[in-house]
């Protein structure tokens, strides 16, 4: 029957969801590929030279740019990313000293872009970098909606093949065995590549050197679930631009519970749908029924009121009838009696 | 039904010849969206992917055309054989609101010609898009089946006719299982940025208030709608239409009333359930109880007296307060409460080039659905196919 492969359909289609949301974010915490790769940025050693926006443009073949990378005036006033800058160093006034941190894809263990993608475009790499794949992009820009860290960008003026740009974390090159472009380029050694494991190591390893110098806090350890960019600083992560207030509940997990709902939507409306309705008909039938009831009893009364009708007629008629019999044979005896008189009178005038 | 366009009459009334500029504007801007670039006609920027195409093309054009699936559940599911006049125009209205709501899809999307991508080449079913894309892709189909009769009849096709009409059943059922879907994905959409939209607005019942909210949504476009076809169609009109209109009218505004109601309650729910209350009285706190006090709970109020007075004219008012209720709640998710933490200078506001291909869309809409309205059977029973439902 149709109905029955229509609602086959959905139910299917709802048990694929249920278990693909259920493998992205569903009760197991996934902590990230335990060998993947990550950078460390220490905000105490960055000097804000844009060496590393520079090797950033050169690496990636990025068209170049109005301002040369040398003019450090661009930081007097807030930047961020764009389709052809994969990453930009603010200056943050923290007290009377200028701080400076680097801004690019935080390379999230659990991207919140990846799970908006309804494409699945984006993919969270065994290297530890979260790469696009643009020809699979629809260019909805939800991945750029969903991401916390305001990363991804657009190509708004490209009419028919616009991609979302955003760092690759050089996935191509650390396949290769070099360091990212910016890594390699930091003349102050701001930047330090390797295993997450390790970097969370190093990290922790200059907090307790110089408690004096540095906040007790790994910036990237646990946000948004863990991120493959790590920072530490000297100033209040929110005083440079990293919002603390994002928690630790990776992204997917904020959709996955009611992702899945659906199954049960899928399983539960059409049994409920299907009662209201047959509840429905069985109302319109029980009153039908009434209805039927109702019109057998006025015809049966009205049939059994006629029948009377019809007998007292015809008991009228008979009685009718009855009498008319009765009055020509009264007739017809009255008419003999006088006819038995006239001839015995005849007679009797007769012997006279 | 005395129609007949009496032949003299001018074409180039004042509507018309807006309607002929708004349309001609918009084709020029089609052309540079689609030759230049979204970045050519938009104020959208990488902090501000999503502007007034999403936040009122779909969102509120999906959650006005609710109509379609609430009065024919009402009507076949739970029997209110007295709306069945209803049914057709609210069909109609869905069935065209979804079609241009995909057509708006096209000018937002980067790569347009990718869009069945996700229902077929690639799924992404991590994503509430994924389940928006698929619902209404599905449900556009089950309107146009739903909404073939009315072409089949004008054709005389007898058979196709039969066969649309026999899957009336099935097609409600489907009908409102996507719908209870897809309406609700569209409020799961903003639930992967909590730290992006306001608190007050952000809940984890998104989808849930997405929902419920969809239902007086639709039972309202119903009211409105039938309401200005009384008012410039009447002409159209048969008898039975005339006749039950008003019962229609009063019976949906007690059904949104009540909901409106459940509606209220629930948006204090998500209040309270994240204790948000502070938030409360802040410059956001005024502006969230001007969309939940005066345009969930006063269009309540109004509807409750409507029913109970049997006024007809009260009802209709009421149903212009939930619609702009509506559209001031989805715009307030997908845009003012969204990003509400940028500074003003990166926040986004429409660009005139965007807001006039909305209009545009909206305007070729209309004109479809005059067109329909006075072509077809549906304000009136087709003379060869009456009692025949
Ligand atoms: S920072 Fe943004 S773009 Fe980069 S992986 Fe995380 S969510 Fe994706
Ligand atoms: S813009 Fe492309 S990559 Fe981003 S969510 Fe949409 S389809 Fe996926």
């Amino acid at each position: 029957m149709k109905r029955r492969k229509f609602i086959g359909m959905l139910a299917g289609a709802g048990a694929c969801l249920a278990a693909s949301s259920a493998s992205a974010g569903g009760t197991h915490h996934f902590t990230g590929y335990p060998e993947s790769f990550g950078v460390l940025f220490d905000s105490t050693k960055c000097i804000g030279c844009r060496k590393c926006e520079a090797a950033c443009n050169k690496v990636n073949e990025l068209p170049a740019q109005p301002v040369p990378f040398d003019d450090l005036t661009v930081m007097d006033k807030r930047r961020r990313t764009h389709h052809d800058t994969f990453t930009v160093v603010n200056k943050y006034a923290v007290g009377d000293k200028p701080v400076y941190r680097k801004q690019q894809c935080n390379h999230c263990l659990e991207p919140a872009c990846a799970s908006a993608c309804f494409v699945g475009a984006f993919k969270k790499d065994k290297t530890g970098a979260v790469s696009y794949d643009a020809s699979k992009c629809v260019g909805c820009r939800y991945c750029m909606i969903a991401c916390p860290f305001e990363i991804p960008t657009y190509e708004y003026h490209d009419p028919v093949t616009p991609r979302v740009r955003k760092c690759t974390m050089c996935q191509p090159r650390i396949e290769e065995g070099k360091l990212p472009g910016c890594v390699e380029d930091c003349p102050k050694g701001a930047l330090v590549f390797g295993r997450r494991e390790d970097l969370l190591g190093i990290a922790r390893e200059r907090i307790r050197k110089h408690p004096d110098t540095y906040i007790n806090h790994i910036y990237g350890e646990n946000e948004m679930g863990g991120t493959s960019w790590l920072y530490i600083s000297g100033a209040p992560f929110s005083q440079i631009g990293l919002r603390e207030d994002l928690g630790i509940t990776p992204a997917p997990q904020f959709t996955s519970g009611p992702l899945g709902v659906v199954p049960a939507i899928v399983g539960l409306w059409p049994v409920f749908l299907t009662g209201a309705y047959a509840l429905t008909k069985r109302k319109e039938k029980i009153s039908e029924e009434e209805q039927h009831h109702a019109v057998a009893e006025a015809v049966a009364d009205a049939q059994a009121e006629a029948a009377k009708k019809l007998k007292a007629a015809m008991d009228k008629a008979e009685r009718d009838k009855q009498a008319a019999v009765d009055r020509e044979v009264k007739k017809a005896l009255k008419d003999a009696e006088e006819a038995r008189k006239k001839e015995a009178e005849a007679a009797d005038a007769g012997e006279q | 039904m005395s129609h007949h366009t009496t032949p003299d009459k001018k074409f180039w009334t004042p509507a018309n010849i807006l309607t002929a500029i708004i349309l001609a504007v918009g084709l020029v801007l089609t052309v540079k969206r689609f030759t230049m670039g979204i970045g050519s006609v938009t104020n959208l920027t990488d902090d501000n992917p999503w502007g007034i195409w999403i936040g009122f093309d779909l969102l509120c054009g999906v959650a006005l055309a609710a109509g379609g699936y609430t009065t024919s559940a009402a009507v076949y599911l739970f029997g209110m054989k007295k709306y069945h006049s209803a049914v057709r125009p609210a069909i109609t209205t869905a069935f065209l609101g979804y079609a241009f709501v995909v057509f708006a899809l096209l000018y937002d999307l980067g790569r347009y010609y990718r869009l069945p991508y996700p229902l077929t080449i690639y799924p992404g079913p991590t994503s509430f898009l994924f389940e928006v894309g698929l619902c209404v892709a599905l449900y556009l189909t089950v309107l146009a089946i739903e909404f073939s009769p009315a072409v089949w009849e004008t054709l005389r096709w007898k058979k196709m006719r039969h066969y649309a009409h026999s899957l009336t059943l099935v097609l409600t059922i489907f009908g409102v299982i996507l719908s209870t879907l897809h309406q609700s994905s569209l409020g799961g959409l903003y639930l992967i940025a909590p730290s992006k939209l306001h608190p007050l607005w952000y809940s984890p019942y998104l989808a849930l208030f997405f929902f419920v909210s969809s239902i007086p949504a639709g039972l309202s476009m119903v009211i409105f709608e039938g309401g200005l076809s009384h008012k410039f169609l009447h002409h159209k009109m048969d008898q039975t239409h005339i006749d039950e209109a008003p019962g229609v009218t009063l019976g949906f505004a007690k059904a949104a009333a009540v909901v409106l109601f459940g509606y209220f309650n629930l948006k204090w729910i998500g209040v309270a359930i994240d204790d948000n209350w502070h938030y409360l009285a802040t410059g956001w706190g005024a502006w969230f109880l001007v969309e939940v006090i005066g345009f969930v709970l006063v269009p309540c109020l109004m509807y409750a007296v409507a029913a109970r007075e049997k006024n007809q004219k009260l009802a209709f008012w009421a149903s212009i307060v939930t619609v702009l209720g509506i559209v001031l709640n989805r715009l307030n998710i997908s845009l003012v409460a969204f990003n509400w933490q940028l500074p003003s200078e990166f926040r986004y506001v429409p660009a005139w080039e965007e807001i006039m291909i909305t209009v545009f869309i909206v305007t070729l809409e209309i004109t479809v659905l005059r067109f329909c309205l006075s072509k077809l059977p549906i304000l009136h029973e087709h003379p060869e196919f009456k009692e025949a439902h």
